[in-house]
């Protein structure tokens, strides 16, 4: 399975999604072409209904577990229900190199 | 001192502390990068680390705030959030009255 599969896999069953969007990010940074390093999550669900942002976030780190020791960044838009019109997710930044240094 | 009472420390002493790769004037990462950036922009002072050059805090922190990625911005003690919900808090509006009540 790939990394992006396992993600979604894990995102669906925790959550029921309303609206989920995965997006490989990768080829914007400095890794080699067909990696699976960066992604973006655009997630809407009734769990996070009455949560703060952090918290819905941690909700995903925790319903992705492992999977985020070998990923290197996640770009990570969430939303209940009630709160989301539509895609409206900004543009995530372009590489700095960071990876190089560390 | 051991990482994670360095890490209390630096959260309770300091009112606003970004967790970042790089410096702000320096980032190595887009999105600490874009993370200082809106914070610089709501004018007040802030610590930062910059976790490359300290590899325990780098190891230790996402543990102790159960948050595995950086930057990682606290204010008064309390995890705000990583690059994604600081930029949405600055493009509502909600950042720079966080940031301006907790450092009053």
């Amino acid at each position: 399975m790939s990394q992006q599969q396992a993600i979604e896999a894990a995102l669906r069953e925790a959550f029921n999604p309303v609206f989920l969007s995965i997006e490989n990010e990768s080829h914007m940074h400095n890794v080699p072409a067909g990696s699976e390093s960066h992604f973006k999550v655009q997630l809407v669900a009734e769990a996070f209904s009455g949560k703060r942002l952090v918290q819905q976030h941690q909700l995903v780190y925790g319903a992705l577990g492992e999977i985020m020791q070998q990923i290197h960044a996640l770009a990570l838009h969430t939303w209940a229900p009630d709160q989301w019109q539509g895609d409206q997710a900004p543009a995530s930044p372009q590489c700095l190199g960071g990876s190089k240094v560390g | 001192m051991d990482t994670i009472e360095t890490i209390k420390q630096q959260i309770s002493e300091n009112t606003i502390i970004l967790y970042m790769k790089g410096s702000p004037n320096a980032p190595q990462c887009g999105f600490s990068q874009r993370a200082s950036q809106a914070i610089m922009a709501c004018g007040q002072r802030f610590a930062y680390v910059d976790i490359l050059s300290n590899p325990e805090i780098r190891s230790e922190l996402p543990k102790y705030a159960n948050w595995p990625t950086f930057p990682q911005l606290w204010v008064k003690g309390e995890l705000i959030g990583g690059c994604d919900i600081i930029t949405e808090m600055h493009t509502k509006g909600e950042l720079k009255p966080l940031l301006d009540e907790a450092s009053s």
